[in-house]
């Protein structure tokens, strides 16, 4: 029978929940051979991630250091959200966008560029302007991608993979030594121009001074709900999952999976920029070729959008968590009398490493608790394909592979 | 329990074999047994658990309750290599082939002989071995095969063979063909029984899963008719006929011959003038086909499947731009204007693989059913869905189509054959065509799905629609049919009455002069 809705969204919250505890464990397990003490380092980059602002016994001084603590978890997880859209959506139309990095990055260029020019603009006005170009150009340069795709049959992995570097060489050039975009105070450093202080995005809590949560999270947020409403309420989102279920079905249907292929890639090209723009304006201020080359939200991002299920909350929920991890392994915010500091950056490597392998595999779900496989990207699909073994085992359309399958648990 | 193995034990016994999925009952306590040199056929509707019970058989399930036994004696099967190790071969109604390897390779993966030669140390592949034996079972049974070919660019026919080739490699001594004649031509089809002949007279024992009355009446020694996970009688070839096991099939007296009154054709609707198109390899599959569909009539093209029908089809419904000619739907020229020009001029498509083209399986009914008109209101407005229109869409043609097996929220994936197909013919009956173009409609379908389809065709007939029927079914196409075109080479090659005999259109179909009839 057809189960519930509620049990279907259970399923749907538990499996990455298993996921994500299960690489806690790993991990943990890491920390033991390594002679560190598992629920104490935890309990030290729990706090370091500044969740314990949320429990209103911490007082006093600590609750200071832990509202710092909570607005970096913020302000790292909210880019995060971006580029985890980046990639969910492309995996919606069935495409696996690797680029959300070099999206990202030349955003960014386009974001500190138009940031650090035209000073006499209306600041508000100029703000927008630039976090506008920064999504756009984003978008242009995801899209590249799309329109090979359709054009030319080119893989979007590889060509995505390939646009990285392009960005990330450009961009290294553009700030380096004598490069076009060096700033003109930078002396020697690779480094760009400073947007001036009028123009960075406003703090709404904590103290600008020291990287207070500024509105992006904001605009993360509502990018996510925008997210939600055109896959789920739009003409275009309908499309997008059509092509990425059944591409001869939608083009069957009158719809052009080149276009489809092209519109959305475009889309995860303008979430990244948008991640590029906040961070910019929110708290970086300048760009270096440094930053450049070392800067990993765009592919973070498929990590989170791996874990959230290509789901706006589940994006949201996976960036939190990777922001606090984040944030919570960064030396300065740990107590080293719980955990060697060097060692804690390491762990959320091997964390985060953990959680894309639990989740690419489902591993954990499907031999352990005997639960179905998810089916594609996206929602489970698995019980309706147990299903249709059952009611009409002689259709053409079963996978081979999948009635091979044995059921799970049995 | 018996021990003594007497000609009269039965090679296969299944025994009140009950398979469960949650609640759902696919298997009910079926009986079911086999002797050596015995075809059995196992006939009933889509999802009335013929697989189901042969995957218990070769172990991908395993059963909730009853036994197997082999040779008389209880087996336990958990996995296809216990069903292989107890000589159970399988021929799938899929094939599973590595696409690029030889033939040879194919049927020895798995099982290769690797003895040390004179140039090849142990554990390397005897090519010439492998290749020896391939060539002496495909010799002894008949079954013509290139062994140095590669899978895919044989036929369809020889990837069958090959796939029985396979299990009898693996000394198979009970094989289980599901659905084997889905695929075939009917040249193919006569091939395989000749096969299935020899097969028989050798000894081997063989289990014949089929939907189709005609063919099991044909080969079968004994038939079992599955209904709703139910055994519901086990009858010999003698006496049986397509009327009596229909019954069985079905629960009830199944009417074979359409009713239909004589048509009334009015103007034509749908005009095709030297239409060219190329396939998806670029070689030129339609070839100058002209023909003309009026209102009121079902004219259906008839011919060897890969003439150029897929493709005439899609030039025609704007899924596949032709080269050159013309289409026009009532006036309308909407040659290579693609599919939502087709559309709008008034053409629906039943197309010719619900799963691949015509349904997007994880989608719900709901928004399959929105598939064509999503773009308009009620169901969009300025981009934006408006679900509640979605809803009250499915919920109208659930009800209208009877479409069983779930509700507007449903994944199509989880209806049966039948019912998805209903929901393919309720979606572009409801968008109100000029044309329906209705390609292998009723194709993997039961006996009470392809009754509602035919009478679904006419009645668009009667409604004055024009309808264009592209079928390789010779049966089905004489029922409906009030003109029958036959295609050859991409070109419309002759035209009969419905009264044409099975020879006429034979000889058409494969390219013979014909005297118009």
């Amino acid at each position: 029978m057809k189960p519930s809705r509620l049990a279907r969204t259970g399923r749907s919250v538990l499996i990455p929940l298993i996921t994500v505890l299960s690489a806690f464990v790993l991990a943990g397990l890491v920390m033991l051979v390594t002679g560190n003490h598992p629920l104490s380092s935890y309990g030290a980059i729990f706090d370091g991630t500044g969740l314990n602002w949320l429990f209103p016994w911490v007082t006093g001084q600590n609750r200071t250091i832990a509202a710092q603590d909570l607005q970096q978890t913020l302000v790292a997880a909210a880019p995060l959200v971006l580029t985890g859209l980046s990639v969910a959506f492309a995996f919606r139309v069935g495409l696996f966008n690797i680029g959300a990095q070099g999206q990202y990055t030349v955003a960014s260029v386009i974001a500190v560029w138009i940031g650090t020019i035209w000073g006499g603009m209306n600041p508000v006005l100029h703000i927008v302007l630039a976090i506008v170009l920064a999504a756009l150009i984003g978008a242009v340069w995801s899209a590249l991608a799309g329109w090979l795709k359709a054009n030319t049959g080119a893989h979007e992995v590889i060509s995505t993979i390939m646009l990285n570097w392009v960005a990330i060489w450009v961009a290294s050039y553009l700030f380096q030594e004598g490069g076009p975009l060096q700033g003109k105070q930078a002396l020697g450093n690779p480094v760009s121009n400073t947007i001036a202080g009028n123009l960075h995005l406003p703090v709404i809590w904590g103290n600008p001074e020291l990287q207070g949560l500024d509105v992006g999270v904001f605009l993360a947020l509502i990018a996510a709900a925008l997210y939600w409403a055109i896959i789920r309420r739009s003409t275009l989102g309908y499309e997008v999952r059509a092509v990425g279920h059944n591409p001869a079905a939608a083009t069957a249907s009158g719809m052009s999976v080149a276009r489809s292929y092209i519109v959305t890639m475009a889309i995860c090209g303008a979430f990244a920029g948008l991640a590029a723009g906040i961070d910019v304006f929110g708290w970086e201020f300048q760009v270096s070729s440094t930053t450049i080359s070392t800067s990993e939200v765009g592919f973070l991002g498929i990590a989170v959008a791996l874990l959230g299920r290509n789901t706006a909350i589940g994006t949201v929920a996976a960036a939190l968590l990777f922001g606090a991890l984040e944030t919570g392994t960064a030396a300065i915010n740990l107590n080293p009398s719980a955990i060697n500091p060097e060692l804690a950056p390491q762990l959320t490597l091997i964390i985060e490493g953990l959680v894309v392998l639990l989740v690419s595999t489902d591993l954990i779900a499907v031999r352990l608790l005997g639960l179905p496989r998810k089916v594609g990207w996206g929602r489970p699909q698995a019980v309706a394909a147990a299903r249709r073994d059952t009611l009409a085992a002689d259709d053409p359309a079963l996978d081979p592979a999948e009635a091979l399958r044995p059921e799970p648990g049995l | 329990m018996r021990t003594a193995v007497t000609d009269t034990t039965p090679v296969l016994d299944l025994r009140a074999i009950t398979k469960k999925f949650g609640p759902v009952v696919a298997n009910d306590r079926v009986d079911f047994d086999l002797h050596a040199g015995e075809v059995h056929a196992l006939l009933g509707e889509n999802g009335a658990g013929k697989s189901t019970l042969m995957s218990v058989l070769y172990g991908l399930y395993s059963p909730t309750s009853g036994e197997i036994l082999v040779d008389g004696r209880p087996a336990k099967i958990s996995s296809p290599n216990d069903a292989i190790a107890l000589g159970i071969g399988m021929v799938h109604q899929h094939f599973m082939f590595i696409p690029v390897m030889t033939v040879t390779e194919n049927i020895v993966l798995g099982n290769e002989p690797v003895k040390a030669g004179p140039t090849r140390p142990a554990g390397v592949l005897d090519r010439r071995t492998a290749r020896l034996r391939v060539q002496e079972l495909s010799d002894r049974y008949g079954l013509a095969v290139d062994p140095d070919a590669r899978i895919e660019d044989v036929s369809v026919g020889m990837q069958q063979r090959v796939e029985i080739l396979r299990a009898l490699y693996r000394s198979a001594r009970i094989l289980v063909l599901d659905e084997p004649t889905a695929v075939l031509t009917a040249q193919e089809i006569t091939e395989l029984m000749a096969v299935l002949e020899r097969l028989k007279a050798d000894g081997t024992a063989i289990v014949f899963i089929s939907h189709k009355l005609g063919e099991v009446l044909a080969i079968a020694d004994r038939i079992t008719v599955l209904r709703r996970g139910r055994a519901v009688g086990t009858v010999p070839r003698a006496g049986a006929t397509e009327q009596s096991l229909a019954r069985m099939v079905v629960g009830r007296d199944v009417i074979f011959r359409v009713h239909k009154e004589p048509a009334h054709p009015e103007l034509p609707i749908l005009t095709v003038e030297d239409l060219h198109a190329r396939d998806d390899r670029d070689l030129e599959a339609v070839r100058g086909a002209t023909l003309s569909v009026r209102a009121g009539e079902i004219v259906a093209v008839a011919g060897v499947e890969g003439n150029g029908q897929s493709e005439l089809v899609q030039a025609i419904t704007g899924i596949r731009e032709p080269t050159s000619g013309r289409v026009e739907v009532d006036g309308i020229d909407i040659t290579g204007r693609g599919v939502r020009a087709a559309t709008a001029a008034g053409v629906a498509h039943i197309t010719e693989d619900r799963h691949r083209v015509g349904l997007v399986l994880p989608f719900t009914l709901a928004e399959n059913l929105a598939l064509r008109r999503y773009r308009q209101p009620p169901l969009s407005r300025h981009g934006w869905l408006n679900l509640k229109a979605f809803r009250a869409l499915a919920e109208r043609l659930i009800d209208a189509f009877d479409v069983r097996g779930g509700g507007p929220e449903t994944p199509a994936s989880a209806l049966s054959g039948g019912n998805q197909q209903k929901l393919c013919v309720a979606r572009e009956i409801d968008s109100d065509p000029k044309l329906l173009v209705a390609h292998q409609p009723t194709r993997g379908l039961d006996v009470g799905a392809i009754e509602f389809v035919h009478s679904q065709l006419i009645d668009q007939r009667d409604a004055g629609k024009a309808v264009l029927l592209v079928s390789l079914e010779s049966e089905e196409v004489r029922a409906l049919a009030d003109r029958i075109l036959v295609i050859y080479e991409g070109k419309i090659v002759a035209e009969f009455s419905p009264e044409a005999t099975d020879e006429q259109l034979g000889i058409a179909m494969t390219g013979g002069m014909v005297a118009a009839a």
